[in-house]
Order: C-alpha cells, then structure tokens, then sequence
C-alpha cells in the first residue's frame, strides 16, 4: 500500500458517519505516522468514539476510505484487527475475574500456547505495577488499576498500533500521569499510538500531532505548539473595587483590555512568577490596588472558541 | 489453527470463564433455586387441596413449576450479557476476532447449565412433596428433550433481549413477564378454569403446550398433538432469539 510505505500506521480521507438525521463523521481525514502519538481532542460528543470504532473495524462507515496498518478497514478486517490493539472509553475488564485471570483470558482468546500466556501476563503485571492486585478481583481495584489492566489486557497481543479511547477520563491526577508515563514507554518502545481526550494538557502533554475535532469534522491539526499560537494565550485577569481603580490600571497597563461592568482587566502574560510581580510592581508604583488577582491558561473551551468561534457544547453521546 | 478449532477453543474458554462467574456469583444460582421452591411450597402446601384439579396437586404443578424454574432464574443470564455488551467487553473480543459463536455459544450453555441444575434440585424436591411421576424410561427422556429445548428457547431469546438492552436494569426486565406467564398458562390451574380471555390466551400461549406435554409424559399418557406444538414453539422462539442475537452482536458498536 501506498500509505505504508509512507509510513502511515492510519490513514482516512472523508469518512461519513450518520445515524439516523444525525450526522456524526462529517467527512475525516486523517494521517497518523507510524511511531508517533496522535491526539484527537474534542468534547462529549463531537465523534471521537465513533472515529475510533470506524477505524477499528467496530462500524462501517456511510462514506470514505479508512486504511490501518496497511489495510483497509473495510474489505481487510481480519488483518487490522491483528495489528490493532483497543482500549476502550470505560475499562472493560472482566469484574468476576482476578487482574491475572483477565491477562490469561486474553492471552487464551489469542490462542498462545500456555507457558507463553502465563510468562507474558506476569510480565504485564509486573511492568504495569498490579503484581500484589493480581490475585484479587478486578471489581476491587481503583479506577487507575482497572485502566491499567483494560490497557494490560490490549497489550497481551503485542499490538503496533493502539487505540486509546480517553484513557485517563475520570483518573486522579497521579494516575493520570502514571498512564501518561505507561504511553510514552509504548511508543518508545515503536508503537503507534491513536488516543482520544478531552484535555488539551493531555494532547499537550502526550502527542505529537493534535486533530481538533467538533460536531463530526476537523477544524484545526498541527502540532500542540501550532494550535496554541491560533490560541489567545494566557492572561491575568485583575479584578479591582470601583471604576476609578480600573480605569488608572487600565492607564498603566496599555497592552490590557478592560471589561467596565465586572471590573476587571485582561493582560496578556504568560503567568509566570516573574511577570506577575513586574506586573504587581508596576501597579504599586502607581499605588494601585487590585482586589482580586487570577491566572488563566488555554484550555479546550479557549481552542474551541478560537477555533471553531462557538463555545464547545455538549452533546450526548449515542 | 483452522477457523472450526478456534471457535471450538474459544467457545471452551469463554465457558470457563462463564463458570467461573457463576461460581463467583452465587447469589444468582441460589435465586433461580430459592424462588421456584418458594412456589412450590406455596402452591403444593398451601394452595394445593383448594385447587380441584382432578389429580395429586404435586403431579399436576411440577411440569408448570419446571417451566417457572427456567424463567426465575434466566435474568442473570440477560444481566452478564448486557453488562458484555455495555462495559465495551463484547467490542474487545470483537477486535481480538474472537467469534461470535463463541461469546454466544458459552453463554447459552452455561445459562442451559444452571437452568438444568435448578430443574435437577426441583424435581428432586418435589418427589418429597407427593410427585409420583409415572413416565417410562423412554418418556423421561421425552421430557429432558422437550425441557432442553425450553432452556434453549428462553435462553436464546434472554440473550438477545440482553445484547439489545440499553442498561443492565432494563436488560433485567425480561425476568417480569416471564415470571408471570407461567401464571397465565396451565402451569398451576387448568386454562379451562379461567375467566374469558385470560382462558383463551393461556390455551394459545406457548407455555401451555410445552406443560402439558410435559405432563403427558409425567403422567404415561403423552400427546403427540401438543408435543408437536411445543416442539413449534420452542424451535421457532430459539430461531428469532438467535437471529436477533446475532444480528445484534454484529451491529451495536
């Protein structure tokens, strides 16, 4: 295939999806490098499951072309599914199931030979941090457990390419990052990853290409530091007590934009510790004081907006 | 490994793993167990001399009390194969090419399994209740065909009930008129001593036929008439059920 020898591990180019009125892919296309992490970040609703189960062979889509690993999703079935490993939005672990007999279960379903299974389902454990769990049913674990079992469990097969549909939704923020770590060692390790989010930190942190996606299409893909510079950046935001107060800041501050009705002022800056107090300093020597002070870094409503120029909504799920 | 041994190794893995949640879970077992002898103790004890039904109350309720068994304990049936289905369980298999015999096939038999144990305990339980059953060698292994062929019916038809099902709580729902069907057929009286409408439905009602074919041949004295019409039933809600089943399995992604 053409797309394999570019060294696409997906490639997809208009693919539809409608249910009923109800358009859910509205023509996608996408390319995703072999070895790399590729972020499809949007809200609740805007199709990010459903591109992830066209592009695992779980929905045919209405309309378009959808190739994995070098095959096509739609007339090579059995040969994605051996190169694709899918790790669903909720932890689809077996409850009734010790964490081990999960892994063994899997390795059974592959058809490996038992030693195999066995030696391969204590490795997961033991890399995955479960080994003491491993005995215990998977209705007893915390929710960062089960993701990494759910992920364990995908990995049993030895998968190039996997899918991680919001992996860390619901996570504390110390298993978040646990799972952040458990991805990098994949793709280190060659693996191409397709993951799905609703934090523009999480693609941040993670991907190497981010696609935005919002109601069914595409509106903007690059690279994180691409798509924040389409972003407004970070600002302060200075809350003050009266009109005279906000209308001298305002004076001082020029780069500022000020909002008269909540009293407050917008300056641009990136929040950091040594803009702040120049930006405090330069208040003082005016003896100007400010009630409230608040840092606010971009985040997904703020891509939305630029991006899309509406609010992100929420729309429920199919 | 060829497409037929697959399936085979993973029909037998998956059964494993449908044994090893009942075992886990058996709370739902002893409910398809605890609520039929309940039944039966009410209907046998208490209700039994009132009822005049021509003969020994404990012969004429254990056909209908074997029916009512696979019906009180099919809804965890409905609930494991929804809960497959909703946590995203069933779409891992279905990227691991897990087949869909497979997943299917384990849970019909460990479901037929567990109704044969609980039907095994009850009529065990019934003999102590005054059960004189008068059927042949022959005729008892009519009545494990017929009933094998009931599980098999309700069993495919739960699954698919349970695949379709938005949420596990609607997917128990199929237990309700289960429950009160066997009511409503010759289970416990006679459908001729009912008032009209409720009379003719129990006559037409799949229930029916099967109990009184099972009671036909409980009794020595089987009708080729109505086990035709049972055989009908049984066949006919077996197909929509795995029709429908399978269907569902293929569509909901």
């Amino acid at each position: 295939m053409v797309a394999a020898m570019n060294g696409s591990a997906i490639a997809a180019s208009g693919l539809r999806k409608a249910y009923k009125d109800k358009i859910v892919l509205d023509g996608i296309d996408l390319n995703v490098r072999t070895g790399t992490i590729f972020a499809l970040l949007g809200p609740n609703g805007a199709g990010k499951t459903t591109t992830v189960n066209v592009l695992t062979t779980l929905l045919t889509p209405d309309a378009g072309k959808a190739v994995v690993a070098g095959h096509d999703v739609a007339t090579e079935t059995k040969a994605v599914r051996t190169a694709i490993g899918v790790t669903g939005q909720f932890a689809s672990v077996d409850d009734l199931l010790t964490g081990a007999e999960n892994l063994l279960l899997m390795a059974d379903l592959l058809h490996l030979p038992k030693a195999e299974g066995k030696r391969i389902a204590d490795r997961l454990l033991d890399r995955f941090d479960l080994v003491e769990a491993a005995g215990r049913l998977a209705s007893s674990y915390s929710g960062g457990m089960r993701r990494k079992l759910d992920l364990a469990m995908t990995l049993v097969g030895k998968p190039q390419i996997i899918f991680l549909d919001e992996p860390t939704t619901g996570l504390d923020p110390r298993s978040r990052r646990i799972m952040w770590e458990i991805i990098r060692e994949l793709v280190a390790d060659g693996t191409t990853i397709f993951l799905t989010t609703q934090y523009l930190e999480e693609a941040d942190q993670l991907a190497d290409r981010i696609a935005v996606l919002d109601q069914g299409r595409l509106v903007a893909e690059g690279t994180a530091d691409e798509l924040k510079r389409r972003v407004p950046g970070s600002h302060v935001r200075l809350r003050f007590t009266d009109q005279y107060a906000l209308d001298a800041a305002a004076r001082v501050l020029h780069e500022s934009t000020k909002d008269a009705e909540e009293l407050t002022l917008r300056v641009p800056g990136d929040g950091g510790v040594r803009s702040l107090r120049a930006l405090l300093d330069r208040l003082d020597a005016h003896s100007i004081e400010a009630e409230e002070l608040s840092v606010h870094t971009p985040d997904l409503d703020d891509v939305f907006l630029a991006l899309t120029g509406h609010a992100r909504k929420e729309i429920n799920a199919q | 490994m060829n497409g037929i041994s697959a399936s085979l190794a993973d029909s037998a893995t998956m059964l494993r793993r449908n044994f090893r949640h009942t075992m886990r879970n058996p709370l739902a077992l002893f409910n398809g167990i605890i609520m039929p002898l309940v039944l039966m103790f009410l209907m046998v004890y208490i209700f039994g001399d009132a009822f005049n039904v021509g003969v020994n109350y404990a012969d004429y309720a254990t056909p209908g009390l074997i029916i009512t068994t696979i019906c009180y304990g099919i809804s965890p049936t409905a609930i494991a194969v929804n809960s497959d289905m909703t946590t995203g369980f069933i779409n891992r298999l279905r990227v691991m090419q897990v087949s869909r015999g497979a997943v299917l096939n384990a849970h019909v038999i460990a479901s037929t399994l567990r109704s044969l144990v609980a039907i095994a305990l009850i009529i065990g339980v019934s003999f102590l209740m005054g059960f004189r059953p008068s059927a042949s060698f022959t005729e008892w292994l009519g009545v494990i065909g017929i009933v094998a062929l009931a599980v098999l019916a309700i069993g495919w038809l739960t699954i698919a009930f349970g695949l379709a099902a938005k949420s596990v709580e609607s997917a128990g729902l199929i237990g309700v008129p289960l429950m009160i069907l066997p009511f409503l057929s010759s289970a416990f009286v006679p459908a001729d001593k009912m008032g009209a409408g409720a009379r003719q439905f129990a006559e037409y009602q799949p229930f029916t036929s099967i109990i009184e074919t099972l009671r036909g041949l409980l009794t020595g004295a089987p009708s080729a008439g109505s086990a035709m019409t049972a055989i009908a039933w049984c066949v006919g809600i077996a197909l929509i059920g795995y029709l429908w089943a399978r269907s569902t399995f293929t569509k909901r992604g």
